[in-house]
């Protein structure tokens, strides 16, 4: 019998997990993809938001402010991209300067620290921002995290801590038997005393299993740009267009990786609707030319899209169910909900799991996730004292990235391993860059066959039937490579 | 630290023979760095005839024509690394390579770059509906089929007609694929006639000509391909579409130079994608040359060995001191041509140049104008000239010599 059962590895789910990880209890966390992390918590602009957007008083502003203040620490322990780079929003129209000072009215009463700008001071900032820019408001705190590791080095740690992870794995139905809650899966049932239902745009099916809800969750898709590294120069903040009813409008930002994300667009679609489209990405497009000059759009790399889970109530829906408290809904967690996730995991254990379980600290908690490899970082001398010790560490399998395959075999030989090829291209970068896997994918798959012990046939690009091999060829190639 | 006096990166035609080149000009002290485990570059996967016959006047395979350029260097005893890749390269000529002995740093007076393209994918050219696997550029499934012995495909559509577009089409179909359909977004197939007939007639695959991926379709793999015609402007006729049931999509959407590893030197970048160069292959940084499919992908390996022999010619002047810059002319691809190599002039003691260029569009009965400052220096007239032919033009200045400011490459149709 499992204490805890969180329905879910998204963002949300691996926090409340760790945080979990901490106590003496058995905490069980299922997840339906191949990895955590593996739908939204993937796919969004990874801005770890200052706060000064949500609307004063809301959970979603409170939650947004605290979970802020708790990145530096946490990159630290979990060993995750994480860069305080400021974020500016600006105006491009005189008639909107009022709306500019209303968010920096927003930005006080959320004690979030906001400064307006003037033109020419933005453009020392940022040389490149339009000449149409009027006035600005800068964030310092706002930053830029690298979301796939920050979600996979999260459960990791609360592995490392104890927790079970079952991935693979979709909740198709849950009951209370008694005292207990009978979770079921495509696979098995568990009992557990609490559920915490972190399915993101599946909340409002998981908690429609328990009672009639209230509430629904309307998915709304936002489509990107991503560029190659280029120019380390072009752009030194996150820069926002001003917010509008539909969303916090297209921002342009580097990536902890030093790519550059152009996006999102906003547009209500089906739940499981990741396409892009050619008109969508035009408006995205010329939204973001309108703030900034000459973004080189032929340097794009990769074209992507997310889906915001968003809320019939228009606030993060954190609160037990209203026929049992041991049933525990985090739902509607649209953005900011990467940088609330901290403060959301709290809020949970604090306000609604505390009164109902005993929670006892485990002595041997560890929050230190054990160190990756991240071999181009190291020092010179770090560098050849590693390829000594391993000469996989000599070998370069992705030339765009310049990633060893020393780094492959550190993240297979975890609590959390890859499966796929996307699962090693978003935690190494191996695939990630410029030629997107054109050289190394092959490699990649071979790794991964090997390692697992499978017919290469078997190995998946992503998804559960996104296989990549059909069959053998007549002469079976020249092994040799 | 290792200091060298000339480092060439990357081991393919262009290298090698900037090598030897280098080499017979009096440099003693260079290395090849590669990052495969072969020395030949991508003439070791092209293993059908046609290398050689300008420089050989023979016609041998990919991997013959690279031996015989190996052999020159073994002979000359020129040192190269395998298995070595650059981590990185700053300015003042400090490379970071890394191989099985570890992490390096070498210091080069004078480097050479030759790195041959990469393919463009999917997110470059922006390929609109879904994500799924089964997408790939022909060479990473050439890779899967050649090297691995791995089937990628069952049903398939190829996307672009060059030549690699046919000779993939052909190869899935011996492989036991079934090829629906090669797409074309231009009016005409930039591959060679000989190949559309040997490639496609002869195993009746359809060419689609004006006809690109419109969206993509498929949860986890590739299930549908919607195709749309598009007018001359190359956007999409509404109503002109064909969908097809495939699995895989292979990409043959053009070769693009692999010049990331010099971002941070500063160079210039010409509108072939590669670096801009002068006459004898230098780059805008002094000292950094370049040669072969890094500066302009090339259809032809005499051409890119050529190339390389000036950049090593080149490099060895420089390295002895002996280049005196005294022009100052900017090359200008006007009207129909597309890029030019050299962009810059700046040597009058070279009185043999070769200007090396393609059109945009395919465009018949003209003559190639070549101007300095508007007095006309060639004039050659062409029956044909096509996108996928890189067209050269020699002039000798020894009787007219070059004035500063621009040399402008024109196409102007007869009436
Ligand atoms: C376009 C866009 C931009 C955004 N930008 C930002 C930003 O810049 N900053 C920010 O802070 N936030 C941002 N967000 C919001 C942020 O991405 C989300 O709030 C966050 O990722 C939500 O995490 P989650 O765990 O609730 O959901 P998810 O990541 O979707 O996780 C839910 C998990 O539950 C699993 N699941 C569902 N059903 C079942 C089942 N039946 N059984 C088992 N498992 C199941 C799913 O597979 C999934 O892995 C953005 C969102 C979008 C879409
Ligand atoms: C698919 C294809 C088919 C062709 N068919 C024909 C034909 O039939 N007949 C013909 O005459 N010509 C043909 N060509 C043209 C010609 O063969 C090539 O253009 C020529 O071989 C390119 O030589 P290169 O040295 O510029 O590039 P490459 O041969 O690509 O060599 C570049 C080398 O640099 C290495 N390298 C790259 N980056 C680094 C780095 N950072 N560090 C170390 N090493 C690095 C690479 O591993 C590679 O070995 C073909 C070309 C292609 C692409």
């Amino acid at each position: 019998m499992q204490d805890i059962i969180i329905v879910g590895g998204g963002i949300i789910g691996v926090m409340i997990a760790r945080k979990l990880s901490q106590y003496d209890l058995n905490v069980l966390l299922i997840e339906k993809e191949n990895d955590v992390g593996n739908v939204t918590s993937m796919a969004n602009s990874a801005i770890i938001h200052s706060g000064y957007d949500p609307i004063p008083g809301t959970l979603k502003a409170k939650l947004n402010v605290l979970g802020n203040k708790q990145f530096d620490l946490i990159c630290k322990q979990l060993d995750v991209d994480f860069k305080r780079i400021g974020t500016i929003t600006v105006c491009l129209d005189e008639n909107d300067v009022f709306k500019l000072e209303a968010l920096k009215n927003r930005a006080s009463e959320n004690n979030v620290e906001a400064f307006l700008l003037s033109k020419e001071e933005l453009l020392k900032l940022e040389p490149n921002l339009s000449d149409n820019v009027v006035k600005g408001l800068f964030c310092p705190s706002g930053g830029i995290i690298d979301p796939f590791n920050l979600c996979v080095h999260c459960m990791e740690n609360a592995c490392e801590n104890g927790v079970k992870l079952h991935l693979n794995e979709e909740v198709i139905n849950i009951s209370k038997d008694g005292e207990l809650f009978s979770v079921v899966t495509n696979k098995d049932s568990y009992k557990c005393k609490i559920v915490i239902n972190a399915a993101g745009y599946n909340a409002d099916k998981i908690a429609s299993f328990i009672e009639k809800i209230d509430f629904d969750i309307i998915p709304r898709k936002g489509e990107y740009f991503v560029l190659d590294h280029f120019d380390d120069s072009f752009l030194n903040h996150v820069i926002f267009t001003l917010p509008t009813n539909k969303g916090k409008g297209v921002l342009i930002s580097k990536t902890t990786s030093n790519n550059y994300i152009i996006g999102p667009s906003s547009e209500i679609c089906l739940k499981d609707d990741y396409s892009c489209d050619k008109l969508t990405l035009d408006s995205v497009k010329i939204s973001a030319s309108k703030m900034f000059k000459n973004i080189p759009f032929n340097q794009t790399i990769r074209t992507f899209a997310g889906i915001r889970a968003t809320p019939s109530t228009h606030d993060f829906i954190i609160e037990p169910a209203k026929s049992d408290k041991y049933f525990i809904n985090v739902a509607g967690i649209e953005s900011p909900g990467l940088v609330s996730s901290p403060a959301i995991a709290d809020y949970v254990i604090d306000n609604l799991i505390s009164p109902i379980l005993v929670l006892k600290k485990k002595k041997n908690y560890n929050p230190n996730v054990r160190k990756y490899v991240h071999f181009l970082k190291l020092s010179l001398d770090e560098q050849n004292e590693l390829i000594k010790k391993d000469k996989d560490f000599s070998k370069i399998i992705c030339n765009c990235e310049k990633v060893t395959l020393g780094e492959v075999k550190d993240v297979l030989n975890r609590y959390v391993k890859p499966q796929t090829i996307k699962a090693i291209k978003k935690r190494t970068r191996a695939g990630f860059g410029k030629c997107q896997s054109g050289f190394c994918q092959a490699n990649v798959l071979d790794i991964l066959a090997n390692y697992y012990h499978v017919s290469p046939l078997e190995i998946l690009y992503d998804k559960n039937g996104s296989n990549i091999i059909y069959s053998l060829t007549k002469n079976n190639g020249d092994k040799n490579d | 630290m290792i200091n060298k006096d000339l480092v060439i990166i990357g081991g393919g035609s262009a290298g090698l023979a900037a090598a030897i080149k280098a080499r017979q000009e009096g440099i003693k002290d260079i290395l090849i760095i590669e990052k495969d485990g072969n020395l030949g570059g991508i003439l070791n996967q092209c293993i059908h005839n046609g290398f050689g016959l300008e420089i050989f006047n023979e016609e041998l395979t990919g991997p013959e024509y690279a031996y015989r350029f190996k052999q020159i260097v073994k002979d000359k005893k020129i040192e190269y690394l395998l298995n070595t890749s650059i981590l990185s390269l700053d300015k003042g000529f400090f490379i970071k390579y890394i191989n099985e002995s570890g992490v390096s740093i070498c210091h080069a007076k004078c480097i050479i770059f030759a790195g041959g393209c990469y393919e463009k994918n999917a997110g470059a050219i922006n390929l609109m509906g879904d994500r799924p696997s089964g997408i790939f550029t022909a060479g990473c499934a050439q890779k899967y089929i050649n090297i691995k012995g791995y089937m990628p495909a069952k049903k398939v559509v190829i996307l672009g007609s060059g030549d690699i577009g046919l000779i993939t089409a052909r190869r899935m179909t011996l492989e036991g694929a079934n090829v629906l359909a090669v797409l074309e977004i231009m009016p005409y197939s930039n591959g060679l006639n000989r190949n559309i007939k040997q490639c496609l007639d002869d195993f009746n695959i359809p060419l689609y000509l004006s006809y690109t991926v419109k969206k993509v379709i498929g949860k986890s793999r590739l299930e549908k391909i919607i195709a749309g015609k598009v007018d001359e402007n190359l956007n999409f006729i509404d109503g002109e579409e064909i969908e097809f049931d495939c699995d895989t999509l292979l990409l043959s959407v053009g070769l693009v130079p692999n010049i990331s590893i010099l971002n941070n030197l500063g160079i210039e970048v010409s509108s072939a994608k590669g670096p801009k160069v002068d006459e004898i292959m230098q780059t805008n940084v002094s000292g950094l040359f370049a040669a072969g499919n890094c500066v302009h992908v090339h259809d032809l390996v005499d051409f890119v060995t050529n190339e390389g022999y000036l950049a090593g010619f080149g490099a060895a002047l420089y390295l002895k001191n002996q280049l005196k810059e005294d022009l100052n002319i900017d090359v200008v691809a006007r009207n129909n041509v597309s890029y030019v190599v050299p962009n810059k002039i700046k040597y009058s003691s070279n009185k043999e140049l070769e200007f090396k260029f393609r059109v945009k569009k395919p465009c018949k009965n003209v003559d190639i104008i070549i101007k300095n400052n508007d007095k006309i220096i060639k004039k050659v007239y062409k029956l044909a000239l096509l996108p996928s032919q890189m067209e050269n033009i020699k002039i000798n200045t020894t009787n007219s010599p070059l004035k500063d400011g621009m040399i402008t490459i024109d196409i102007e149709t007869r009436a």
